[in-house]
Formats: C-alpha cells, structure tokens, sequence
C-alpha cells in the first residue's frame, strides 16, 4: 500500500468490469479500483470476488502495468488484537430494500430509491451529474417522490419508527434537480406528514415550495404502474378530500428509510449489546450514548434514526464519555516526535533546488522532463536540478536531504504531483534536513500537465516549464515561517446552569478540568425544573435532581448562581470573562466557553391564552396533571392545539419538541380518564424517529387527531361563563367543527429573547441568527462549535430540542472544548495574515471579513492586528485590505504578482 | 504563416475545492487545452481586484476563479467574499474597455473533475473566440485617465 501512488493505470488495465456499489448498482468500476474518487487513503485495491487472476489463475495486467511494484497478490485478510478502554459503535444503517413492495414495481428500471438519485444527481456518478433516468437516458419531465418506504410502516415490514431524515433529503433532491434540469421540470412529493423539525430546516421547505416550485401532495400512495408502451409510470393516489386521480411520472423515487442491519444486529449481540425498539440499540434519554453496557458507547444512527448533524454531535458526546471514562490513562500512551533544529537561512541568497519526477510514466511519458530539467537550470536562483523516477519514494526522500546538506539549498521546488497530497511528506523531508518546511513549493506537472494534456506532448511541456517558473519565483520570495506556542489555561467557563449547561460542566469536570459554571437565576436547573417526564416517560425530576446534586458537591466545578457576564477579552486557550455575581464583581480566567443559555417558553398573544384558566401551555399542564389538577380530574373533554408561535411568516421554524409533548399529554389525559374525548388539532405531526410509536398508540387509545392549515387556523371562544368553543375546519370532512372543550392546552414555541443573545454573542464574538439562536460554525460537521475557536454551544440556545438532544450536545461541546483542554499549548503561525502597521489605515474592512474574529482593532495606535492564535489563513483579509497592507504569509502579494507575471511572461 | 491564436488563461483555484476538482480532472484523465496557467490560493477569498487586473495588465487574455460552492467554503464565508468582489470585478473590466467574459467566476467543488474540464474547455474557446485581449495601455478607458 505504501508503494501505490494512486495513478489508476491498474483500473484502466484490469479487463474485468463489475457493478459499482458506490454508484448503487447503476454504473460499473473495475476489479482493480479505488471505492470513490475522494478515498482516503487514496490507494487502489483488487477486488478477490471477481479478479480474473483469483478465479482462473492467470491475468495479472495491473501487476505487469503497476509503474511501482505496488501489487501483490500475496497480501492476506490478518486478524489484529487491540486491547482497548472503551469501545464507541458506529456501525450506521442500511437504506431499505422496497423489493418487499409488490405495488411498487421497483424491479422497473425508472422506479429507483432515493440512494440510486443522489448517485444520479452526482458529479461523481454514473452520468456524472447529468439528471437522465436509467432505462433510455433521457432526461425526465416529471419525477415523483414516494415518502415513507420502509418507514411508519408495519404491514409490508417491521419499521415502525420514522426515519427522520427522508422529508429533508425529498424536498433537496427535487430542489437540486431543478436545479440540474431547470425550473420546467415537473416534481412531486407525495408524503403523509411533511417532518423537517431541524434547525432551518422549514424555511428550506416553505422555500421548495414557494421558490421552487415543488409540489407536495398528501396522499400515502398505493401502486406504481408501468405505463404500457413506454418507460413511464402511473401512480395513482387519493387527493386528501378523497378523490382518486392518476398522475404519469418519467422517474419515481422511493424515499427508503433507514434500518439497521443484520452484521450490525450480530456485532451487538457479540459485544452483549442491549437491541431495543426499531432494532436500534438501548439507551436512555438521560444517557442518550450509553448502551446497556458500561464502557460501550452508540451514536449516529445505530443509537436512533437521525440526520448529519445530529449524528456528528452524538460522536462527540460518545467521545466524551470514553475520554471520561479513560482519563486517568490520558496521555499514558502518547509518543512525542523528537524535536529538530532548523537553520537559519533568512539573511541568504536564494539557493533554489529543483527535483523533476518522472512518475515511472505518468509524467515522462508525455512531457519531456530532461528538457523542463534543462530549462530549470536556466532559471534565477536555481543551484541544482535533477531528475527522479520517483520523487515521492522513501530512497529519494533520503537522497533529497542529503542534496540539501552537500549543496547547501535552502528552497526547494518539487515538480510532480498535487501539494495536497505530497506537500507534507516532501515538508517533512525538508524539516529533517534542518530547513523550515514553508521554504518549500510544488509545481503539479502531472494532474493539471501529463494527465490532462496526453494528446499534446510539447504543449504539456511547456505548460510544465511555466509551472516551474512559477513555483521557483513564489519560493524564491519565500521566508522561513515561524510557529509559537501559546499556553492554555486548562479550565472552562460554562454559561447556563440547566440541563444542558450542567452535563457540559460535569462532563469536563470529570475528565479532571476545573469549570466555572454560570447561572443567571439563583437556582440550577433551568427549564428542566418544569418538565414532567422525557417522551418515552421516564420522570425528570430524580435526574434532575441527583444532577444538581452532583454539580454542587463536585470539586472541580465552581457554582456561581445570581450572576451575570459583564465582559469578555481574550481567546482560545486564554480568555478573562469579568462577571457580576450578585452585585459583586468577579474575575475568570479560563481556556474554553460553552454557552449553554437556554431560551424561553413564548406566551401566545392568540387563541385566548390568558383569558381563561382552562387555557394551558404543555408546560403548565405537565404541572397541573402531576398536581392532579381539579380541572385535570374534571375534564371530560382536552383539545390541544399545535404549532402555536410556530411555522409561522415572522418565526418560521418548528419547535421540534411540541408534537410529542402534546402527545404524550394527551396520553396521560387518556390514562387518567380513557372516556376522555381528546382532539389534537395540528399542521403535521412530527413524531420522528422512535417518538412515531407514541403518534401511534395516541390513535389506538382513541385521541382524535384533526389537521388544519396555516390559512385556517383554529378559532377559539372564550364565553363569559368561562366555557370554551374551538372551531376548526376539517379537511376529511370539508366543514367546521365545533369543539367544546374543559381544558384546551397551547403547544407554544420556544424562543429566545434576542437582546439577551445578542448581548452574549457580541461578547464571545460569536453570532446568532435571525430568530437568536446562537449560530454553529458548520451545520453539518461543526454542530456544537461556533467559527471562533474556544468557545462552543450546547442545549436550547442552539435551537429548540428534546433532552436527551440536549444532554448528547452538552457532551458534544464539552467534547469538543476538551480538545483543547487537553493540550498544553496551542500553535499559533504559520501560514496566518501579518499586518503592516505603516500601511495599515485603520480602516477596519479586514475586522468586519474575517470569519474567524481573528482581527482586532487597536484603538489607541489606530491600526488592526491579526490574532495569529485565530486566524485560520484564508486571506480574505489581505484581498480586502485596500492598500494591501495585509499579507497572507506563504501566500503574499509578492508572491501572487510573480507567479502572475511569470505565468504570462513565455 | 502565421501561428493561430493561442490565448493565455490565468486560473485562480482554492486549495480546498477547486485545486482538487482540477486534480480530480487528472485522476479522471479528463482532457483539456493547455492554455490554462493555475496559481492556488488558499480561499477564493484571498483573490483581489487587483490581482485580476494585474494579470490582464501582464497580458492575459483571460481570466478564471475558481472556489468551493456558496456554503461549502472552507473558511465558511470566503466565499461570500468573492461573490461580492468579484461581481466588482467583472464592472470594472468593461469599466476598463474589456468585454467582461474574459473573466470568469465559478464553484467547483472537488468532486467536480468533470466540471472543472469542461469549464476550462468552455473558457478557453470562449477566450479564444474573442481574440487576443488589447494590451492594458491600448485599452480606450484606461487611455482616458482611469
């Protein structure tokens, strides 16, 4: 594996084609292959199943092609024993097989799933990006979205949970597909309830809807019928007033659900495993990554069905945990590289080495190295030029630093392949030569030269000859980059004492570092103090309890209730927040921030809240029914009335966690009185993941559930006798109906109080977005961390969610803020922007384009300064800088005018 | 005779997308003409006017930048950056005298090898269709005092 250099002549010489899984079955690779284009390691590997050479012994023409010797027929399968601490599942899913589907004629090549069209919609797919359906390659007018296949679904398999994710990915794959095809194309998405409760994620919806043009139909579809005669297909549906009518499609997309599998139901029961409901694997809302055995860790979809985001958090909340549980052995088994001195070279002329790579043939057998060699001699500061079959190789590498030694180089130019992945290594060569590895440039002659220009031999070697050019003029401006060490002061400042900001503090503190937590109330436990029971029943109040119990007596965490952040300076590794605690001023220096605010229950200005004590919030009914409330016991009659604040024009996100919290409730109405007429009036019901099981057993105990629309919201009477009429229009039905509820609870949103966010966000440099939650730096792959490093979040301040999504993200930031902790120093340098205090005007554009907060501006001199600890080296502040007084180093405005001039000087 | 018009193409290319949907591209073996020249930046962000106009002020015919997809950036909004900059840009290359599609600003990710050829292969025939760039001093508005 060492010896492949990722060339891909094996695959283009292996004569044995196979489907490529990668591509869902719908294009082929050969038996010699790398898995996708963006593989790490990039490294080709014969597939054993359906090599020619392994079936009938003889072939092996990747073997005789390899320009490295890297093929071996010999390698064998090896067993590794790994003694381990602790052990984190991320086994993921499987995506449905809707084979079992007999109506839905999926053995049709244009009924496809949704993994099939994301290989479709792909650059890197079988029609490389170009939207064409399987059977004629053509491109489709019409395409149809089928939801829930293999999701709420009992009777044609055993998934009874909603899979979460598929409304989202629907609604992106028709949006992208107009994208590729154009705003003509005709896109459907026939669905039951439309569930995007994520952050941002129904303004994407409203979006398909209104900008797009997606149509979405609520209709659960029966068949799929092939449309005689031609590749089309027929799909008829009954329109939610209950007519019946037939639509024809070019392509259908069954939106299959995620499952687990059956190696991953066998690796649980090896490892002892607890498998509960859905097949996914055990665990509890207040230990939302703890399987039933200790020192076994879940997370992604295996734990539960879910999407990116959520699964990235719950990785760093299962790392959290093995790192608590193991960090007595922190460091134990760590090795530190020997350091290297580096000579100084600054002060000296440019003494530039070239090393031309042949790439065995890549590159020789299209431009003519000798002459780029030959031409490269030629070239200002150059002091020695040579050839080499392979520069990459570990013998060459051995060479080079001799070369640099006996000629004295002190710059050096590799012409080959990509920096980005041999910058490193040939850095590395230079550093063990004693040189700084910045002083250092490539010239890729064969991805963007031999590769790409195999019919035009001279034009490649020209192209090649300009690109040493170049790269010797960038090198030759180079200087040595300097890295410093900044220390790290190894504690933690956590803001909000409710559920989530405590799981983060203890969290760090039981991985040994000390944490500050802050409470602006004058207790801990936020808005967990009002919640009744997590979703699946299980009674808050003794975790909270023994939760706060926990933080208070923990020696490592000090408890500051009554108090109030006033400033914060500083950053990474090295901030000094001020605070007022009960009118008293205080100071904390720490390494690390988690903002951990929590946010608000919204008292609705509509639907007579206010008016009647009959009228509740969830909050105040999870209260009420836990006090057994003489209204409660009373009650013959509970409506509950859903999205109250929510998904609406001026706040329009879901609040995620109102649809099973009105079901729960309206359960335990049912438990306490099951004569009890109960309605649910909603917009869709968002029961996802496991929570669908409530949804259901809400519809077997006799709760009415009632859909209404945002245009036709509910009407709400408060007579003066204090009896209540709700008047909603029922779409089944097409009238009014007319309830007379005892009690009427208001599903409210959860919001935050904007000036308060703002407030904090400006002081940890961090932003919010437009409705105040506190914005992450990736939504995807940076869940819990904001773009300025140190400081992370965690629980309701990020967006409305569950407790056990809290308690996972506690962990995650406290995860995530431990990385840091964790170090000693950090490195700070590098490739980073420097400002020219003489030419820097103070104009303060490059403060307002970083996205880092990596730039401040000193008031006292006039000027800005870059945070070298900060900046992460894009240079969007040097393009912005009018009078280029700042430079990205490695990259500087010198150098960027001599490879320009250079580059057009031939 | 006279050799055909071989235009000059200069490419600014992110390290983190689009430099490796060009190296993609050569692991793909997709083909190209050669007339393309690519500095890599670190962020499409780090791309100035003045940049782009030194390159057409040192000869080039054309001119392309190349970063990840709006959202893809990165450095999270670098991007956004070159958006806006270089909207700026193409106003003042025809403010310059120059027909604006000379410059060109695209989002290639790195799977998108395919894309990237196909992009160079576009420009350079788009280049080569409006013939050789007027030298910088020659340029009619530049002439007038810009």
């Amino acid at each position: 594996m060492d010896k492949c250099i990722a060339c891909g002549t094996c695959a283009e010489k292996c004569p044995r084609k196979v489907t490529d899984e990668y591509n869902a079955g719908l294009g082929k690779r050969k038996a010699a292959y790398v898995k996708f284009p963006q593989a790490v390691p990039l490294k080709y590997v014969i597939d054993k199943d359906h090599c020619i050479y392994f079936e009938k012994g003889k072939c092996r023409a990747c073997e005789k092609f390899c320009p490295t010797q890297a093929v071996n027929f010999d390698d064998q399968d090896r067993e590794f024993t790994l003694e381990v601490g602790s052990v984190i599942l991320a086994p993921g899913f499987e995506p449905f097989d809707p084979g079992v589907y007999d109506t839905y004629s999926y053995s049709h090549p244009n009924v496809i799933t949704s993994m099939e069209f994301e290989r479709i919609l792909s650059s890197s797919g079988p029609f490389e990006g170009h939207l064409v359906r399987p059977s004629d390659h053509q491109e489709p007018k019409k395409i149809a979205w089928l939801q829930c296949v293999g999701s709420r679904d009992i009777h044609h398999c055993d998934n009874g949970y909603c899979s979460g994710v598929c409304c989202m990915y629907a609604i992106k794959e028709a949006a992208i597909a107009k994208e590729h095809a154009g705003a003509d194309l005709n896109t459907a998405i026939f669905f039951m309830d439309m569930r995007t409760p994520g952050k941002d994620f129904d303004k994407y919806y409203e979006r398909a809807k209104a900008e797009k043009g997606v149509r979405f139909i609520r209709s659960r579809v029966h068949s799929i019928e092939p449309l005689p005669g031609t590749d089309d297909l027929a799909i008829q549906y009954v329109t939610e007033d209950g007519r019946i009518t037939e639509e024809v499609f070019n392509l259908v997309v069954l939106s299959v659900g995620l499952q687990i599998s059956k190696d991953t139901l066998e690796l649980a029961e090896k490892l002892g495993v607890e498998i509960g409901d859905g097949r996914f694997a055990a665990t509890s809302p207040f230990q939302p990554v703890q399987t039933s055995r200790t020192g076994i860790y879940v997370c992604g979809v295996f734990q539960s069905p879910k999407d990116i985001p959520l699964s990235v958090m719950e990785a760093s909340a299962a790392a959290a945990e093995s790192a608590t549980l193991l960090a007595p052995a922190r460091n134990s088994l760590t090795r530190k590289p020997p350091e290297l001195s580096e000579k100084d070279v600054a002060a000296q002329e440019p003494r530039v080495g070239v090393f031309v790579c042949h790439c065995g043939v890549n590159i020789a057998g299209v431009v003519d190295v000798e002459a780029v060699a030959d031409y490269a001699e030629t070239l200002p500061g150059v002091a020695y030029v040579e050839r080499n079959l392979f520069t990459c190789a570990q013998d060459t590498q051995d060479k080079m630093k001799q070369i640099i030694e006996e000629h004295n180089l002190n710059r050096i130019v590799v012409a080959a392949c990509s920096p980005r992945t041999h910058e490193a290594l040939f850095q590395e060569t230079l550093k063990q030569a004693g040189l700084n590895k910045y002083l250092f440039e490539m010239a890729n002659i064969r991805n963007q030269g031999s590769w790409v220009h195999m019919n035009e031999p001279e034009a490649a070697t020209e192209k090649a000859k300009d690109l040493v050019r170049m790269a010797v003029a960038k090198v030759a401006l180079q200087q040595p980059l300097g890295e410093m060490q900044l220390g790290v002061t190894k504690s933690a400042l956590v803001v909000g004492g409710g559920i989530a900001g405590m799981t983060a503090a203890l969290t760090l503190a039981d991985q040994g570092y000390p944490v500050t937590l802050v409470e602006r109330k004058d207790v801990l436990g936020g808005h967990g103090r009002k919640l009744y029971s997590t979703w699946d029943g299980q009674p808050v109040a003794p975790f909270l309890d023994e939760l706060i119990k926990r933080v208070e007596a923990h020696p490592e965490i000090t408890v500051l209730t009554k108090a109030r952040i006033t400033d914060v300076q500083g950053f990474v590794g090295n901030f000094h927040t001020v605070l007022d605690v009960d009118g008293q001023r205080r100071e904390v220096d720490h390494g690390v921030a988690v903002i951990a605010v929590g946010a608000h229950s919204l008292k609705p200005d509509e639907y007579g809240y206010g008016k009647s004590d009959r009228i509740f919030l969830n909050l105040d009914l999870d209260q009420a029914i836990g006090e057994r409330d003489e209204r409660i016991v009373t009650a013959r009659s509970a409506v509950f009335i859903q999205c109250v604040g929510s998904r609406e024009p001026d706040r329009p996100y879901c609040s995620r966690v109102c649809c099973s919290h009105s079901i729960e409730n309206a359960l335990r109405l049912k438990k306490l009185n099951p004569d009890m007429d109960v309605y649910v009036l909603y917009r869709d019901i968002r029961t996802f993941g496991l929570r669908e099981n409530l949804y259901k057993e809400a519809r077997a105990r006799g709760v009415l559930f009632i859909r209404f629309d945002l245009e036709n919201k509910p009407v709400v009477q408060v007579a003066s006798d204090g009896t209540l009429k709700v008047t909603v229009k029922d779409h089944v039905l097409q009238r009014p109906v007319v309830l007379t509820p005892d009690i009427l609870t208001l599903a409210g949103a959860i919001v935050m109080r904007e000036s308060e966010a703002d407030e904090l966000a400006k002081m940890f440099k961090v932003p919010v977005n437009a409705e105040g939650f506190f914005l992450e730096a990736h939504a995807k792959l940076r869940p819990v961390d904001f773009a300025t490093d140190g400081v992370f979040v965690a629980g309701l301040a990020h967006y409305p969610k569950p407790t056990e999504e809290c308690i996972a993200q506690a962990k995650a930031a406290a995860s995530r803020a431990a990385t840091v902790l964790a170090k000693d120093s950090i490195t700070a340098g590098g490739v980073v922007a420097v400002v020219n205090k003489d030419l820097c005007c103070g104009c303060q554009g490059c403060v307002q384009c970083c996205p880092f907060g990596a730039i401040d501006y000193l008031e006292r001199e006039g000027k800005c300064e870059v945070n070298q600890a900060l900046c992460k080296g894009c240079g969007t502040c040097a393009a912005t800088c009018p009078s280029e007084a700042i430079t990205l180093l490695g990259f500087s405005h010198l150098q960027l005018y001599a490879q320009i001039d250079e580059a057009l000087s031939a | 005779m006279q050799n055909p018009f071989e235009p000059k193409i200069l490419a600014f290319l992110c390290n983190w997308c689009s430099y490796a949907g060009a190296d993609l591209a050569g692991v793909s073996r997709l083909q190209y003409p050669p007339n393309i020249r690519v500095v890599r930046v670190m962020c499409s962000g780090t791309v100035s006017p003045h940049h782009v106009i030194h390159a057409f002020q040192r000869g080039a015919d054309g001119v392309l930048v190349a970063g990840c997809h709006i959202g893809d950036c990165h450095y999270l909004k670098g991007n956004y950056m070159t958006l806006k900059r270089m909207k700026f840009v193409q106003e003042l290359i025809r403010f310059a005298g120059y027909n604006p599609e000379r410059f060109r600003l695209e989002w290639i990710s790195s799977a998108e090898g395919v894309k990237f050829a196909e992009v160079v292969r576009d420009f350079t025939e788009k280049v080569r269709s409006l013939g050789p760039a007027p030298s910088f001093e020659a340029s009619p508005r530049l002439a007038m005092g810009l």
